[in-house]
């Protein structure tokens, strides 16, 4: 596309011609409307004077006849600016008056007419002028009129005006709208080359913005902020997938190298059994992570579970307690849960409660305390404004300040937790599941230990959802 | 368990023909329809008592075959073996027919104990009684009574819902999700042993000091409640 057909075609030149078009339309009217009124002004003060001229004259005729009537207008023709007068015979002999010469036939039709005319003593140089004809008794004929030119040639101005008034707006206005678009085009050119470059691949540029504040500023400003956190999320994306290469890759290896094994060193059925064992737990650990991944990824899409309820979160709380209590006696930690009834949450229950146990399995694994102190792991559920918090508290070594944003990150083990069994999923998805309930995860300290809470809005201050019938009971 | 005719309507013939293979050696029956119409007529005239239904299938979806078979008034029990593992979409499963639900990629010992008991609640109505029985161990529904040669046993209420659930489901293999599925209503993993806790709580409860051992585990697979000497 050549410049000039970039220019015309752009939406500031098209706004331009719009605008140009409504105001020559305006113009146009405006002149038009203002010359037709002064000239109809002229029009109707010319055929008044013919008027009285004509009362005047008529009142001649009646008081003395003709010979009254022809002595009146040689008087009249002679002053300064008078009007046309001209009586003449039957025969078109003029008798008296100030007219020399009149086309053809223009007297042989009484009434108003416009008519070309000479004045007496001129022989070139016609004029228009308005005039009444009269047909007297005796064959005699009386015209009364006056010169017309000094209209004309003020409805000629006007029009004149008009046409060059309406070039020059076309002209400046297509010129100004050219330079408006020119402009426009400019910093939209360099916006969408820089654009260009971005989306070509360097995330790290960033539109230009003049400085204005108008608003393509505003707009180059939003659009920013949007590849600040387009380029934020590729980070973090890049980051996701180095560590599933790397915590997918582990276990994938593992289990090649076992089948490998299997088949080189197995000398037994026993041995192959013992072998294909261990693959299939590799295979489940892999499922398990896979599983977790496309939770949480479902979760970060935002794309919620629709089979949404209102349940009682200290429901949760117990329910979860109860099920981890005999574990947590078997490692010898006492389990407590604190949660008063009439909590309501309206969510996926299933998740939340999946969140909560990820909280209890990981202070049953990492919340051990030193000998000597206080082995609890307590859950408590309570109000705090619009938010419910369930918080799982334990004794254990805790998180220190500077690592509890980053546990809850995909993968991320501490370094006392790397030899323990676990995918580093578990707190991953608990904040993800917090975050799509519109909800937060956070950590602190339990005083000796760690407390995880998990805050969620409560059931009145969500916008309602419409929740489906409940699923068909027992499923076996 | 005596022997049952199982339809399994799955596109990936592989994974169908291996299934069918461990079926038949678990003493059933078992025949494989590849795509959806062909399952959905077959469904309907063979006579099966546990269909098990791949949810993405050509020609006519899992889902919707169900739901023409139970148009149909056929009642015959179907587990739904699915790819998509998350909440909503079992619960889509069960809406629209399914009796049970099961996520690829799954363990065979997982799928043998749900059509199992699937295929015996059809069969005899099983579970309706009032009364459990096995062997001397007699737990009471309505009264919510457990004795065991006419010794009271106290439980926790949930340890009586899962010993309930293992009771109408006696000489049947009952898995770890099945049990978590059902005593709990959660459908997740839980990475900790936390049923095998709550079962050895529940055996030293209703097998310590008696004989013979009702509560077994069965390796690979999950549990089973029963009376060896029948």
């Amino acid at each position: 596309m050549t410049p000039i057909i970039k220019l015309l075609r752009s939406t500031a030149f098209k706004i331009s011609l719009i605008y140009l078009l409504v105001t020559a339309v305006g113009t146009g009217l405006v002149l038009g409307r203002v010359g037709w009124n002064v000239t109809h002004l002229i029009d109707a003060q010319i055929r008044q004077t013919v008027d009285t001229d004509i009362t005047g004259l008529s009142e001649q005729y009646s008081e003395g006849g003709i010979a009254q009537l022809v002595a009146a207008i040689e008087r009249r023709s002679r002053q300064p600016g008078a009007g046309l007068y001209l009586v003449t015979t039957r025969a078109g002999e003029p008798i008296v008056g100030n007219v020399s010469s009149l086309p053809e036939g223009v007297l042989s039709q009484p009434g108003l007419v416009i008519t070309d005319y000479l004045r007496a003593g001129e022989t070139t140089g016609s004029h228009r002028a308005i005039a009444r004809i009269f047909q007297l008794p005796g064959g005699f004929r009386l015209l009364v009129g006056h010169d017309i030119e000094e209209g004309m040639r003020l409805r000629r101005i006007f029009v004149g005006a008009l046409i060059t008034s309406l070039i020059w707006l076309v002209i400046i206005g297509t010129i100004g709208g050219l330079w408006i678009a020119r402009r426009v085009l400019h910093r939209v050119d360099t916006i969408n080359d820089k654009a260009r470059a971005i989306v070509g691949g360097d995330l790290s540029a960033r539109l230009p913005s003049a400085g204005t504040g108008d608003e393509l500023d505003r707009l180059v400003d939003n659009l920013n902020s949007m590849l600040d956190r387009i380029s934020l999320l590729a980070v973090g994306l890049r980051e996701v997938s180095d560590n599933i290469a790397h915590d997918l890759k582990t276990p994938l290896t593992r289990l090649r190298s076992r089948a490998e094994q299997a088949l080189q060193f197995s000398k037994s059925p026993e041995d192959y059994r013992v072998a294909l064992e261990k693959v299939i737990e590799e295979s489940d650990s892999l499922i398990r992570i896979f599983n977790a991944l496309l939770m949480i990824a479902r979760a970060e899409a935002g794309a919620g579970p629709d089979n949404l309820v209102d349940f009682d979160a200290a429901d949760v709380a117990r329910d979860v307690g109860e099920l981890y209590e005999p574990a947590a006696e078997d490692r010898g930690l006492g389990l407590d849960v604190e949660a008063a009834p009439g909590l309501m949450l309206h969510g996926s229950r299933e998740l939340i409660g999946q969140a909560v146990a990820n909280l209890v399995d990981n202070a049953l694994k990492y919340g051990v305390p030193p000998k000597g102190a206080e082995a609890r792991v307590s859950i408590a559920a309570k109000r705090l404004g619009p938010m419910i918090e369930i918080s799982v508290g334990d004794h254990g070594p805790g998180i220190a300040p500077a690592d509890r944003e980053r546990v809850q990150e995909r993968f991320v083990r501490l370094e006392n937790s790397r030899s323990r069994p676990g995918s580093g999923l578990g707190l991953s998805l608990a904040a993800a599941v917090a975050r799509l309930h519109r909800g937060t995860l956070r950590f602190e300290d339990n005083a000796p230990g760690l407390r995880a809470v998990l805050s969620l809005p409560a059931a009145a201050s969500l916008p309602p959802k419409l929740a489906p019938p409940a699923p068909r009971g027992e499923a076996a | 368990m005596s022997s049952m005719r199982i339809l399994i309507i799955e596109d990936d013939t592989e994974a169908a023909n291996y299934l069918a293979k461990a079926l038949r050696e678990a003493g059933h029956l078992a025949d494989h329809a590849a795509d959806g119409l062909e399952g959905y007529d077959k469904a309907r005239d063979g006579g099966y008592d546990v269909l098990v239904v791949d949810r993405m299938l050509p020609k006519l979806d899992g889902l919707s075959l169900i739901g023409g078979l139970r148009a149909q008034k056929l009642e015959t029990p179907v587990l739904i073996l699915s790819a998509l593992g998350q909440v909503d979409d079992r619960v889509k499963g069960l809406r629209a027919g399914g009796d049970d639900y099961l996520t690829k990629p799954y363990a065979f010992s997982e799928l043998l104990a749900r059509i199992e008991v699937l295929a015996r609640r059809k069969s005899s109505g099983a579970g309706e009684e009032t009364v459990y029985r096995v062997g001397a161990l007699e737990l009471d529904r309505l009264s919510h009574k457990l004795t065991r040669n006419g010794k009271e046993i106290i439980l926790q209420p949930r340890e009586f819902r899962l010993l309930e659930y293992l009771m109408k489901h006696a000489g049947q293999v009952v898995t770890r999700t099945m049990l978590l599925e059902n005593v709990w209503d959660y459908h997740f993993d839980p990475q900790t042993n936390v049923i095998d806790v709550h079962i050895s709580r529940l055996r030293a409860k209703i097998d310590k000091g008696f004989e013979p051992q009702l509560l077994q585990t069965i390796r690979g697979a999950g549990y089973m409640i029963r009376d060896a000497n029948h």
